[in-house]
């Protein structure tokens, strides 16, 4: 007996030390490995961080030369001098009747009071070199002046008038006036002018109400982006009121309702293949369908809604979709399990819980079309458009369209007020962006 | 347990093996006859017949898989909702089939109502998810109607005096117990003649089982109460009667006592001693 306990016990202990050899060999691989995998961690982190640097200093360069470059558009200098009012100019009979005061000829008071300023003008050329420097809006300004107040007619009256966008780049700095006289837009006498104008105290800077408060124009001076906001809420809002709508329909159909056979996913497919079509071939369906066949107007708001629908849907309806997948189904399983059916099941639960997704996925919809130029391009919406739209039938253009023209420009004072018109546009997408977040938070529910 | 096609196949059970049927119009509530249930090609129940007795708490027990779910499933037509479901055979609830195609499903579950495995309160308040049901149903003419009705329903499932103080708060809100019973309480404010359980104390703690089962027990004065349930220590203590599923088939319904005490097969017999399951 005890030879065998003893052959028992050496065996055991032989295996015992066979396994403790095999550990400390496994033991040995696995430290040998150890450095490698912590090396290739700390390298993916880094390739993670780089990235991150990467992607944060594109979009501060981005804003860095969109805020350098605009920053200035955002006020203005005007010329600010005592403009006489002779009454026999203005109003000969003395009836101050409105419509005979608008009809005066403000032009030549204006000019006749910049010249003033300056008596030893007297040649046609001067004269004209010196005029150049009143806007085109100046006379209207002018008549603004006079017809808010007509107590100063035969009299003086201190008068704010725009000045032409050259001699305004000038006072910001963006025309140098120590280049060489042909390198510039603006000959040596003027430059003199203004200075003297300037020294004068003549020259105001202000908040540029014009940028807010005017459509498009010729004249840099006065051109506006009100028009382009005007366009693009007209546009947004037709997308929204129908984009959201049937975007939900048609996720709440298809997820709920729809049998699964070869044909909806036929549809799902287009569906998703829809959402990655350029939007231009939208724009070309657009002008196929809603102008040519249709024969709605060109260059309105409302065709352009129609046309950044058929673009948003599929973002909406995927993100619905998801949104919807995404309710558990164990409040379905509730909700029918007491007898609700299935369009109450899905009225009072699954769409309260998905209404966030969904919303989101509209908002963000909204912030594409709203960012979307050339779909518009293709219905007309690029027309060069002065007045404010009164309505979506109205002929208009949209914000990133107006950047897009103004881009275009060779004036300097239409560099910046390309700058100031992006800024805007970004801080439209910033608080939609922003309005989904809070949105999101605000439906959110656990469950 | 791993169970080879072959071996499935030689297992052979006559459709109402081992226990004596009550036959129709001997006081079942619900009449379960030569149902098959097919989710696809693949078959899930094979030729089930069964009946379950009111006022008593019927116990469906058996292995994962066996069916006993789907088999609650099936009567109040939840499997509907499944897509490639099919069920034929029928199931008679108070002599009439569910699965006639007069048979609204809508009204088939207000008088069947269902608690789930895990606690699915709705995200909405605990007066909300009470009254929900009354509400959808037209069950209340008034205000002070449905607060009866919330009020009565929380009262008998035991939650009214935990929560009487906060009927505003969300449900979710609630630990998994009273969840449980707040679901409980959200199935009987429907007043339904028969309510389904599957497993609703697999995701409780010890003492909140404790507590549902009690309220089984109080529950079957009024109801008709089908569990299903993977304990055979809680089908022991709440049921009456006990219905063990394997692999699909229904292997023996008897008596609780007699299923645990005596079983007639061989398969219950292995199952109930814990050798296999």
């Amino acid at each position: 007996m005890a030879t065998v306990d003893e052959t028992m016990d050496t065996r055991s202990a032989q295996a015992a030390r066979a396994a403790q050899a095999g550990r400390s060999q496994i033991a040995e691989t696995v430290n040998a490995g150890l450095g490698r995998r912590y090396r290739s961690e700390r390298r993916f982190r880094a390739y993670g961080v780089l990235a991150i640097v990467l992607a944060l200093s594109m979009l501060a360069t981005l804003f860095v030369t969109i805020i350098s470059k605009g920053y200035t558009a955002f006020w203005q200098n005007s010329l600010n001098f005592e403009v006489a009012l002779p009454a026999d100019v203005i109003d000969p009979q003395g009836t101050r009747d409105p419509k005979v005061l608008a009809s005066a000829n403000y032009l030549g008071l204006v000019r006749d009071a910049l010249q003033a300023q300056f008596p030893e003008v007297d040649s046609r050329q001067e004269r004209r070199a010196l005029f150049a420097m009143l806007s085109d809006s100046a006379p209207y300004d002018l008549q603004d002046a006079v017809l808010d107040n007509p107590g100063a007619i035969g009299g003086t009256i201190k008068v704010r008038v725009s000045l032409d966008d050259d001699f305004d780049m000038l006072a910001k700095g963006h025309i140098n006036a120590d280049l060489p006289q042909d390198q510039r837009r603006l000959t040596d006498v003027q430059v003199a002018w203004f200075q003297s104008l300037e020294q004068r105290g003549m020259v105001e800077a202000h908040f540029n109400t014009a940028l807010f408060t005017n459509g498009d124009s010729r004249q840099a001076e006065s051109a506006g982006i009100l028009g382009a906001v005007v366009g693009s809420l007209f546009v947004v809002a037709v997308t929204l009121a129908l984009s959201f709508p049937i975007g939900v329909a048609t996720a709440v159909y298809l997820e709920e309702f729809a049998p699964k056979n070869r044909f909806t996913d036929l549809i799902e497919v287009n569906i998703n293949n829809l959402a990655a079509v350029p939007s231009i071939v939208f724009g070309l369906l657009g002008l196929a369908v809603f102008l040519q066949f249709f024969g709605l107007p060109r260059s309105a708001p409302l065709v352009g809604g129609l046309v950044l629908t058929l673009m948003t849907l599929p973002t909406i309806i995927i993100a619905s979709r998801a949104a919807l997948k995404s309710v558990p189904p164990s409040i379905r399983e509730a909700a029918l399990g007491l007898g609700a059916s299935k369009l109450q099941m899905i009225l009072h639960h699954v769409l309260p819980l998905a209404m966030p997704g969904m919303l989101t996925g509209t908002i963000i919809g909204m912030a594409q079309a709203l960012g979307e130029s050339a779909p518009l391009l293709m219905i007309g919406m690029v027309a060069f458009v002065v007045d404010i739209p009164n309505g979506p039938l109205d002929p208009a253009t949209v914000l990133p369209v107006q950047i897009f023209l103004w881009a275009d420009s060779p004036e300097r004072a239409f560099v910046e007020r390309t700058s100031a018109a992006i800024m805007v546009l970004l801080a439209f997408l910033v608080f939609m962006n922003a309005a989904a977040v809070w949105l999101r938070k605000r439906f959110e529910r656990r469950w | 347990m791993k169970t080879s096609p072959s071996a499935q196949t030689s297992i052979e059970i006559p459709p109402t093996a081992g226990f004596p049927l009550v036959s129709q119009g001997e006081g079942a509530k619900i009449a379960a006859r030569d149902v098959n249930v097919f989710y696809g090609d693949k078959q899930a129940l094979r030729n089930i017949a069964l009946d379950i007795k009111p006022n008593e708490v019927t116990a469906f027990i058996g292995p994962s898989g066996c069916g006993k779910s789907t088999f609650l499933r099936c009567l109040n037509r939840m499997n509907d909702i499944i897509d490639g479901c099919r069920v034929t055979g029928s199931i008679n609830l108070d002599e009439e089939d569910i699965y006639h195609r007069r048979i609204d499903v809508v009204q088939l579950r207000a008088r069947i109502g269902m608690v789930f495995q895990k606690p699915n309160p709705f995200p909405k308040s605990i007066y909300e998810n009470v009254a929900y049901g009354p509400r959808i149903h037209g069950l209340a003419r008034n205000k002070t109607d449905l607060d009866e009705i919330v009020q009565t329903s929380l009262e008998r499932a035991g939650l009214l005096g935990e929560v009487k103080d906060r009927m505003d708060q969300p449900g979710t809100g609630l630990s998994g117990g009273q969840q449980q019973r707040l679901c409980i309480a959200r199935a009987i404010a429907v007043n339904p003649e028969v309510i389904l359980m599957d497993e609703p104390c697999s995701a409780l703690d010890p003492i909140a089982t404790a507590k549902i089962e009690e309220l089984i027990d109080e529950l079957r004065q009024n109801y008709t109460i089908v569990i299903v349930t993977h304990s055979m220590q809680q089908a022991a203590r709440v049921s009456q009667r006990t219905a063990f599923f394997h692999l699909g088939n229904l292997v023996e319904c008897n008596d609780t006592e007699q299923i645990f005490t005596n079983p007639q097969h061989k398969l219950t017999q292995g199952y109930i001693t814990g050798r296999f399951g």
